[in-house]
């Protein structure tokens, strides 16, 4: 078993997707993913979850002269920001790309599906 | 004598290696040591075979000897200790140690249809999927492989490094993709089989990808009878192959109604053409099925007047039902003018001209259209266009000949 990272992307000015969305449309997306969320944890998939605040909320720090700089706003000012992810749990690409198919579809966002590494021997 | 055997060496080098990385890639479960294993395998034979000659089973041979070495070098590595014993309790689906069965060809044929489906994954980017067919089926080096995509060995070097790394960091599945997912996987294997052979088309230099294309094709409809995709592919590959000794003559293209249709190769069309009739019989129509289908038409004809016109737009209808993409609608275009006139056939390019306006070959038929039409300047203008789009020397050579005949043709009727 490896352990995959589903990085769903959001639109910069984030959340514009749900706040456009009626009640209506609200309750089925989060049905979808609740769902989605559930059948995760049946089958053993599920690791971990979070979803982030928008890029407007970020802060990047980076060594300066023995010292530390900070600057307001995400690494890369991009159209499109990691605005939440799951840690999944598969045995390989096509099983977590499954998985990555499946989110697609409940939040009708494009995913970034990456490996994490492994400590050899770990 | 040494020359002979260098050259059958060689050869034989060829014909084995996919099979041998494929089954040590599954002994091994890494592309890299796999290839590292073959490779002082190949070392090793090129220095025993020129004198003791090549074994019964050069094959087998090459994959014992390359496991054998590649089980020493783990041994002597401590990241190997762990690798090796999971080499003692390999799987019974596996070649036993020590005794690779490969008379009985079973498993090593299911370790090559592995290797494929895992060096076309859609995950890896189309040019990647190209490099690694190429160098670990097609056993072609680094260098071939470069001069076949005009980049520098460094450059591809890097390129196969990058996508070997990709299969192994993200699991990329060695496997056979189950049922509901062979369609489209199957189709990722077969474009990049065809794009192997459609890189090698018009250019001599780079004739090795065309005979290649073929070799992996039919290796395909082997491994996988009964998909009806793969042996049109193989059936349109050689029906195309037929007609290269006509295609140019004096380093010139020669258009298929000028083209001396005795020099197209009997052989490959018989074998071409039976494979499109077990198709038509088989009636799970798809694309490249349609394509052979189309080239078979061709093939059939002793001269393009002869040629049965309404057939190939009939085809040609049926593929754009399935692939309903701007060439294929140029291609029956063309057709339809040859039944109903060039007036006809412009109609039918103007329809496609805005979609098709970066592609040489749209710009080379309105060029003919209109030069049949007695229209001279839109002629020229249009093959003055298709010269400045063409890819290769000998592409601009034609529609420069092109341009000069519409300047020669008689007087269009004057312009008021």
């Amino acid at each position: 078993m490896s352990q995959y990272l589903l990085a769903v992307h959001t639109e910069a000015g984030g959340g514009s997707h749900e706040q456009s969305m009626t009640p209506e449309e609200m309750q089925s997306f989060m049905g979808k993913v609740v769902a989605l969320e559930a059948e995760m944890k049946a089958t053993g998939a599920f690791v971990f979850t979070g979803r982030l605040h928008d890029a407007d909320a970020a802060t990047v720090v980076r060594p300066s002269d023995g010292g530390l700089v900070m600057t307001d706003g995400p690494f890369v000012e991009s159209k499109e920001h990691i605005g939440g992810f799951y840690i999944i749990e598969a045995d390989d690409l096509d099983a977590a790309l499954v998985w990555a198919g499946k989110v697609v579809e409940a939040i009708d966002a494009p995913i970034e599906v990456r490996p994490f590494f492994e400590m050899p021997g770990a | 004598m040494t020359d002979r055997h260098a050259t059958d060496v060689e050869r034989v080098f060829r014909e084995v290696y996919g099979q041998a990385v494929a089954t040590l890639v599954h002994l091994l479960g890494d592309i890299t040591l796999a290839e590292d294993a073959v490779q002082e395998a190949f070392v090793l034979a090129t220095d025993r075979w020129p004198s003791n000659g090549i074994p019964p089973n050069p094959a087998g041979w090459i994959i014992t000897t390359a496991r054998n070495r590649a089980i020493d070098d783990l041994r002597r590595s401590a990241r190997g200790r762990e690798l090796t014993e999971q080499l003692g309790a390999v799987p019974s689906t596996s070649p036993a140690p020590g005794a690779v069965n490969l008379s009985e060809d079973g498993p090593v044929r299911d370790d090559q249809l592995r290797l494929i489906f895992t060096c076309c994954h859609p995950a890896l980017r189309m040019e990647h999927q190209v490099a690694l067919t190429l160098r670990l089926l097609g056993g072609l080096s680094v260098d071939e492989v470069a001069r076949s995509f005009l980049v520098s060995e460094t450059a591809m070097a890097k390129r196969l490094v990058r996508a070997k790394y990709k299969i192994a960091a993200a699991k990329i599945p060695y496997r056979v993709p189950a049922e509901a997912d062979l369609p489209e996987r199957l189709r990722s294997v077969l474009s990049v089989l065809y794009l192997i052979y459609n890189t090698g088309v018009d250019d001599p230099e780079r004739a090795l990808l065309r005979s290649e294309g073929i070799r992996l094709a039919r290796a395909l409809v082997e491994l996988l009878p009964d998909e009806p995709e793969a042996a049109g592919l193989l059936a349109l590959m050689l029906l195309s192959e037929s007609r290269v000794p006509a295609r140019t003559a004096e380093g010139a293209v020669v258009l298929l109604g000028d083209q001396d249709r005795t020099r197209w190769d009997r052989g490959m069309i018989e074998e071409g053409q039976a494979i499109v009739r077990a198709c038509i019989r088989r009636d799970l129509p798809g694309p490249f099925q349609l394509q052979a289908a189309i080239q078979a038409v061709h093939c059939d004809a002793d001269s393009l007047d002869a040629t049965d016109w309404p057939q190939l737009v009939a085809l040609y209808d049926h593929l754009f039902s399935v692939m309903p993409t701007p060439v294929v609608a140029l291609n029956r275009a063309i057709a339809v003018g040859e039944i109903e006139g060039p007036a006809a056939a412009l109609t039918a390019l103007d329809a496609i001209a805005a979609d098709l306006d970066t592609y040489h070959l749209m710009h080379a038929a309105r060029g003919t259209t209109l030069r049949r039409l007695g229209r001279r300047d839109e002629a020229r203008a249009a093959f003055e266009r298709a010269a400045h789009l063409a890819p290769t020397e000998m592409d601009r050579r034609f529609l420069a000949q092109q341009i000069e005949g519409s300047a020669e043709d008689g007087a269009t009727p004057l312009r008021g």
